[in-house]
């Protein structure tokens, strides 16, 4: 067991999946020479060589088709979209082949591929560099979108996106790289569609993914010392979404809050509230909530950036408003 | 498929009899039509149809009780009998009532589009706007949930989430309190029986006798009535021989004009009625720590019925005539003998008169009426050697004992009205003065 970085637990996987797979190689923007933007690739182009680490012209339309291709022909292409923001420039590629090569083509070929991008705002990178649209992804059959936000997670999910079928947008997340946390050695690769309760309750249940489920625990913590008992899902698959352990959850809490670093609007949360209501209608003693970005282009000055986001502070009022709505110790 | 519930007849009526089903399984019923005859504790109701449909189930018997909105019978196009059955689980919070909205637009469900949708949420209590239409609660699912699991009516619930809204703690104190309530009740009651079936079985001289809604709200409100309002009593004996003669002198005008005969019973309440005019600190009530001045004068009248005590109402007796006390007395008390009364018309009284006269009884003390203050308790009339003027004198002779509230009448503000009732009946061209 070791206490690794997000980004670290990234590396080590990607590297260790290169060992054990030679038809796992790694495609994108500046991720050989230069290490990744990120440095998740760092020292790979040295170890593995050129052939299996691919450094691209700045074009993901080009090399995100590339590696569908390759995926189709028998290869575990990784791809490295810089940013989200920059998957727009490759949607038709992921959207209209990646996604539908299997069911298209009454499945003589899948598209076995990981797209790995950071999303997620904060970082003072301005509008068009600072968005949460994993939401696109898992809008769309034929894909699957996971969101990690711990290091074994991020272990485990990559894992499994790796050893799966089907392609796979990974969302990482800017500002998860530097965070820390325990990584078991012998991880098992995890459940693809599989939420985790990262912290069980009784009074609430809290749902997030990604940077918005490690809030959610911090807060969660913090509730715990206010004498409230609240449970943490972290969402870990957008696509297969895991709605029973969400019923199950809220079965039992009777209230729900929801924390998405997304625009609220048609945000992921809409579909969590919808999913809630059909399967735990019953159940619910308040409406459920959510917490979600302004719905603005995220500003580049940080206080009007601090203020677009979703914060500790602002999931802990909904949470605190929601219980009040149901008379919790009253 | 519409389920027909228990409507809320009464703003006291927490259960329902069903007295009779007035249309049998496979009946047509027609929006308006009484499909049923619904006891409570005040009296016996005629239940209106709100939608025209097909009797397919009767769920509950003639002669059993039942909470408010708990479904009684199913409604349908007359096809479904069998799956009318299934549907009761559905939406079985009866007091939602949808029923405002069902009574309000039933064009809009044709049988057809009725019959496909199986858990019919226009199903809540098609009859309970008999007590005219109410707002559907604001509740939680959940609080409906639990309401429906724990048989918490959600209209006696307050709610006290955001705007209202009825949630899970609201229900949960709700039946906490109902527990509260009924389990000493229950427990008593069990005890009793389980006390008694040993000797039952030795004793087959002893049957236990169903309570009806009357006797069991009299049992109620009458113990309260005693163990609550310090009880006192003054009784006067009144010289009613002028009083009879009047009164034979009055009956023959009326009837040489047609109108109704006046009693003895109906110159008292309107010389009760007059008295407290003009003794108002006896028309009142105490309530929560509080003492309460009637200014309108309405006096109940005791009848004994089969099935228990009833107390019809004459609105206002200070300003109406004798013979008016008189007709609409004989009307009132023929309606509570059908038991076709109503709650209003039983509620409200603020005095009582409550006479075993008929019966040759002398003189008795009756128990209050609360929220009333007081009750005149009038006895016999009979015939009793007087002293007057030095001499024996052979005098009609009529006892009343007046109960009072200490906590809301003392002593001397009793005895004057007393006095002055007294003066009225003895000088009774004063009572239609």
């Amino acid at each position: 067991m070791a206490v690794i970085t997000y980004r670290q637990a990234l590396h080590d996987t990607l590297r260790e999946e290169m060992l054990s797979d030679e038809n796992v190689f790694l495609i994108g923007e500046e991720i050989g020479v230069f290490e990744g933007s990120y440095k998740i690739t760092a020292g790979l182009l040295e170890e593995f060589g050129e052939k299996r680490v691919r450094d691209t012209p700045i074009a993901e339309e080009g090399f995100v088709g590339a590696a569908v291709g390759a995926a189709m022909l028998g290869l575990r292409p990784v791809v490295e979209l810089m940013t989200i923001n920059f998957s727009l420039l490759a949607l038709d590629q992921i959207v209209n082949h990646a996604a539908k090569i299997y069911g298209m083509f009454g499945g003589q070929s899948n598209a076995p591929m990981v797209l790995r991008t950071p999303g997620g705002g904060g970082q003072q990178l301005g509008a068009t560099h600072s968005q949460n649209i994993e939401l696109y992804y898992a809008f769309v059959p034929g894909l699957k979108v996971v969101a990690p936000s711990t290091p074994a997670d991020a272990r485990a999910l990559l894992k499994a996106s790796l050893a799966d079928n089907d392609p796979v947008l990974f969302l990482e997340n800017l500002a998860l790289y530097n965070t820390k946390g325990e990584v078991p050695d012998e991880l098992p690769p995890a459940e693809i569609g599989k939420a985790g309760v990262t912290r069980p309750g009784s009074d609430i249940t809290i749902i997030g993914y990604s940077r918005m489920a490690t809030v959610a625990t911090q807060v969660a913590d913090q509730l715990g010392e206010e004498g409230i008992s609240a449970e943490v899902i972290d969402l870990r698959s957008l696509r297969p979404l895991d709605r029973e352990t969400l019923v199950d959850s809220v079965r039992k809490t009777g209230c729900a809050v929801i924390a998405e670093d997304d625009w609220l609007t048609y945000g992921i949360g809409a579909e969590i509230a919808a999913s809630i209501s059909d399967g735990a209608f019953d159940y619910l003693d308040a409406p459920v909530r959510r917490v979600a970005a302004a719905e603005v282009p995220l500003p580049y000055a940080k206080p009007l950036e601090r203020a677009a986001l979703p914060s500790a502070e602002s999931l802990h009022t909904a949470v605190r408003q929601t219980l009040d709505a149901v008379g919790h110790r009253r | 498929m519409t389920e027909i519930h228990m409507p809320r007849l009464s703003d006291t009526m927490e259960e329902g009899v069903i007295s009779t089903w007035r249309k049998q399984v496979g009946d047509q019923i027609n929006r308006g039509d009484v499909v049923a005859d619904i006891e409570t504790d005040k009296a016996v109701m005629e239940m209106e149809a709100y939608d025209d449909g097909v009797l397919e189930k009767i769920l509950i018997g003639a002669g059993e009780t039942v909470p408010i909105g708990v479904p009684i019978g199913i409604m349908g196009d007359g096809s479904g009998a069998a799956a009318a059955a299934g549907a009761s689980g559905g939406d079985s919070d009866g007091s939602a009532a949808g029923s405002a909205t069902t009574g309000s637009n039933p064009e809009s469900d044709s049988p057809g589009s009725a019959a496909t949708e199986p858990a019919a949420p226009r199903s809540a209590g098609s009859a309970e706007s008999d007590a005219g239409p109410r707002e559907r609660p604001k509740a939680s699912p959940l609080a409906r949930a639990v309401a429906r699991e724990k048989g918490v009516d959600l209209s006696t619930v307050t709610g006290t989430g955001p705007g209202g809204r009825i949630i899970r703690v609201d229900i949960e104190a709700a039946a906490e309190a109902k527990t509260a309530t009924e389990s000493p009740q229950q427990s008593a009651a069990e005890s009793h029986r389980a006390e008694r079936s040993e000797p039952q079985q030795q004793n087959e001289d002893l049957e236990e006798i169903p309570l009806s809604n009357i006797r069991k709200v009299t049992a109620r409100r009458l113990t309260e009535s005693k163990q609550q309002a310090p009880h006192f009593y003054l009784t006067s004996a009144v010289d009613v021989t002028d009083l009879v003669s009047f009164r034979s002198d009055l009956n023959e005008r009326l009837q040489a004009s047609g109108g109704p005969k006046v009693s003895v019973n109906d110159l008292v309440v309107k010389a009760c009625a007059t008295a407290l005019r003009a003794n108002p600190s006896v028309n009142v009530s105490f309530r929560d720590e509080k003492l309460f001045q009637h200014k309108r004068v309405h006096l109940g009248v005791a009848v004994a019925l089969d099935s228990g005590l009833v107390v019809p109402v004459i609105p206002d007796a200070d300003r109406k005539s004798v013979s008016e006390i008189a007709a609409e007395g004989k009307e009132k008390v023929e309606r509570a003998r059908d038991g076709k009364l109503k709650p209003d018309e039983m509620s409200g009284s603020t005095f009582s008169v409550s006479n075993l006269g008929m019966f040759g009884i002398e003189e008795f003390s009756a128990v209050i009426n609360p929220p009333e203050a007081a009750i005149l308790a009038v006895g016999a009339t009979r015939e009793e050697v007087q002293v007057r003027d030095g001499e024996f004198a052979v005098r009609k002779m009529m006892r009343m004992t007046l109960s009072a509230d200490h906590r809301a009448v003392d002593g001397a503000v009793g005895a004057v009205f007393m006095q002055q009732l007294t003066s009225l009946l003895q000088d009774p061209i004063r009572i239609i003065a």
